[in-house]
């Protein structure tokens, strides 16, 4: 068990640190949370920035045009610019964290060549369109239906909860093109350009009054059969590589993020005296312990996956379920901290306590986690 | 960084564990909780009797000298190596006062090879004060309880003794290794018990108890282990934190699933519930432990530019 870093990892660190405190301050502002072309805009700036300095793609492998650096390297990325305030990936989130790195496992050359670059030059963005409204926990069940006709797929059906798709160029959506097979067999995994004819993106408003989420409606959407990652029906088991990406790395930076508002918290309950609130204050001093652990599962999983190499295991529910659950916990003793001001919306951390609300729902509900953890972890029989 | 078992660590973890299984398995867990009936009456402590020849043997596999330098004829190993092995005692509910001896390793004469069982104030309890040939700490005016653990025997003393951070840890190990075998018991007994025609484990309602035990235990064992690579006493008080969570939830919870059965003075799950009570009662306590984490926030809260 070793916890220190190598003469080149810290290297690699000190550099990205002196090229955040170069390139940060000459940002331009950022938008407002509900000017999504503006964040779009934003985000892809940032994505642009990184890879003009060379870090962009860290993690992904050497051969889709990403650094191959290793999972710690990518640990570090993350936590330093996590500390210095860096922007966050956005609008990217998908194509960096889980379409692309699905595409870099399955895809084709053609297909690589094709989607890679312009995610990690910052010039598409990707969004995910596999739940729908008679199939989210069960994922599987999902009707959206492909037909085939000549060199494409006519699609049908509707997506749900779809982020990003008001601005997104690329969608990676799941359906099916057997609907005789048994409801895992049938299913495909595609690329659709969100420019296609028959396409119509309808936002949501989410609790915390943002619309970062959309009903997606298909009618006669043509999508060539080239869009398709992987074999036509096997598109369940390249969905499950995708939902270990989501699961596995998509959370580390914000660990990071956890504990930097925890600072701000302390400061704040010394500002307005809360701070001799002895309840109040050993809750904070325990989130402290719980996320200070959770830094290690972190690390832990991260040298696990840099052991085994490759996609990272179900180890991601684990952190996911603790994880989202510290979050929201978080953000209620922030309000604890904040008093009656934690119901003024001007207050970052009213917002921030109402997006927590979406984590344990979001990437898989906790209860369909705790489902994963006692079936492929302890091996408990499945439910009926 | 690589922050995973090496080959050693896990072949040390495994001997431990064989040795344990072959020493201390099921059946002496039984007997030590149920001794003939006058076997423990002559010990002055109920039926606590401790096992002086599997104290030397364990002496000998180097468990208390684990950590001391090879020129003092110890193994030369380290926290982490300790922390594991101590992981495997808590699995077992190996009874003794383990860590006042391993803590007492080249200091008191015969701590090492375990020869000497030695006793400390840890908290405000001494554990094993009657059985030990040394007692360390301030000890005037102990009074012996009746002790809730069958295990472990416990006196209380006026004044409570000052922190050992490496104490904390390796208590913290025990209660990981408790965690983990109650997270197991449960998981063995949810597969096998059937009820309205299929096994327990396949309610979820149980199923989910028995997925948060096990991401009790993980998340502790993160914490555990970190700590023990860094030996900073904050990280340790984590670490303190969410193991004597994981050790009591995982019990209770472990309880639960056995339904009935977990009741009983048969089943070992009393015996795990128990004995991570008596340790979560070592040390500073968790008020201390969640100030001295506060405080640390306060601390980088104060630095100007963080
Ligand atoms: C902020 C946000 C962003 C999202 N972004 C996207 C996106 O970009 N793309 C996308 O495809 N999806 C996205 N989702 C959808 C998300 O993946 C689903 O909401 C989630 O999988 C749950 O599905 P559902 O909403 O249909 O709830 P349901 O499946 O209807 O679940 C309702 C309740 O029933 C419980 N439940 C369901 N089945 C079981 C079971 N077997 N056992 C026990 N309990 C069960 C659930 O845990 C939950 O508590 C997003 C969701 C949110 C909140």
């Amino acid at each position: 068990m070793d916890l220190s870093y190598t003469a080149e990892e810290e290297e690699f660190r000190a550099r990205l640190r002196q090229w955040l405190a170069k390139t940060l301050p000459g940002l331009p502002p950022k938008p407002s949370p509900d000017d999504w072309p503006g964040r779009r805009a934003y985000d892809l700036g940032w994505q642009r920035t990184l890879y003009d300095a060379g870090y962009a793609g860290l993690h992904w492998p050497a051969d889709a045009g990403g650094r191959g650096a290793t999972p710690t390297q990518h640990l570090i990325f993350l936590e330093e610019t996590e500390k210095a305030g860096a922007p966050y990936v956005g609008a990217n989130f998908v194509g960096l964290l889980h379409a692309g790195p699905t595409i870099a496992a399955e895809g084709s050359a053609e297909q690589r060549a094709r989607w890679l670059p312009p995610v990690l030059r910052g010039q598409e963005v990707w969004c995910q369109g596999f739940s729908e409204p008679d199939a989210g926990s069960d994922l599987a069940a999902l009707r959206t239906r492909a037909r085939r006709d000549g060199d494409d797929y006519v699609v049908n059906g509707s997506k749900i909860w779809t982020s990003h798709a008001e601005v997104a160029d690329w969608c990676e959506l799941l359906v099916r093109t057997d609907p005789e097979a048994p409801k895992h067999r049938g299913i495909s995994w595609l690329a659709m350009p969100m420019d296609a004819p028959g396409i119509t993106v309808r936002p949501l408003r989410t609790l915390a009054g943002s619309t970062e989420f959309a009903e997606v409606f298909l009618d006669d959407v043509r999508v060539p059969v080239a869009n398709r990652v992987g074999q036509e029906n096997d598109g369940w088991r390249v969905t499950m590589v995708t939902l270990s990406f989501e699961r596995g790395t998509a959370f580390v930076g914000e660990v990071v993020a956890c504990r930097r508002v925890l600072d701000e918290l302390a400061r704040e309950a010394r500002k307005n005296g809360r701070w001799d609130d002895t309840p109040l204050r050993r809750r904070l001093g325990r989130l402290n312990a719980e996320f200070r652990a959770l830094w290690r599962l972190t690390q832990w999983n991260v040298s696990e996956s840099q052991r085994t190499g490759g996609v990272p295991g179900v180890g991601g529910s684990v952190f996911k379920l603790r994880y989202s659950q510290a979050r929201q916990e978080l953000y209620d003793a922030a309000a604890e901290v904040l008093g009656p001001e934690a119901l003024d919306l001007g207050r970052e951390w009213t917002t921030d306590r109402l997006s927590s609300l979406s984590y344990t729902i979001a990437a898989g509900t906790s209860q369909i986690q705790r489902n994963i953890v006692a079936e492929r972890i302890l091996g408990l029989p499945k439910g009926r | 960084m690589d922050f995973q078992l090496t080959d050693d660590q896990r072949a040390l973890r495994a001997g431990v564990r064989e040795l344990l299984e072959r020493r201390f398995g099921r059946e002496r867990l039984r007997a030590a909780v149920d001794p003939p009936r006058d076997a423990g009456a002559e010990s002055g402590e109920g039926s606590c009797v401790l096992d002086r020849a599997l104290w030397r043997e364990l002496g000998e596999a180097g468990f208390f000298a684990l950590r001391l330098p090879e020129a003092r004829g110890g193994v030369g190993l380290g926290l982490p190596e300790a922390v594991l092995a101590f992981e495997e005692a808590g699995r077992v509910l190996l009874p003794g006062p383990l860590v006042a001896t391993h803590l007492a390793a080249g200091e008191v004469p015969g701590a090492a090879t375990g020869e000497c069982v030695v006793a400390a104030v840890d908290g405000a309890l001494v554990e094993w004060l009657d059985t030990a040939d040394v007692v360390r700490g301030d000890v005037t005016g102990a009074v012996a309880l009746r002790s809730a653990d069958p295990l472990t025997p416990l006196h209380r003393v006026p004044r409570a003794a000052p922190p050992d951070p490496v104490a904390a840890l390796l208590t913290a190990a025990e209660q990981l290794g408790s965690a983990a075998r109650t997270c197991e018991l449960a998981v063995q007994h949810a597969r096998t018990r059937e009820q309205f025609g299929q096994p327990i484990g396949a309610f979820q309602a149980v199923k989910h108890l028995c997925s948060e035990m096990l991401v009790r235990v993980e998340l502790t064992r993160a914490a555990v282990y970190g700590a023990s690579v860094t030996g900073d006493p904050l990280d340790i008080a984590a670490a303190g934190l969410l193991a004597d969570e994981a050790a009591e939830r995982g019990a209770r919870d472990c309880l639960q699933v056995h339904g009935g059965m977990g009741f009983t003075w048969e089943s070992d799950v009393h015996l795990h519930l128990k004995r991570a009570w008596s340790r979560a009662r070592r040390g500073q306590g968790a008020a201390a432990a969640e100030e001295a984490l506060a405080e640390e926030l306060a601390a980088a809260a104060a630095e100007p530019g963080r």
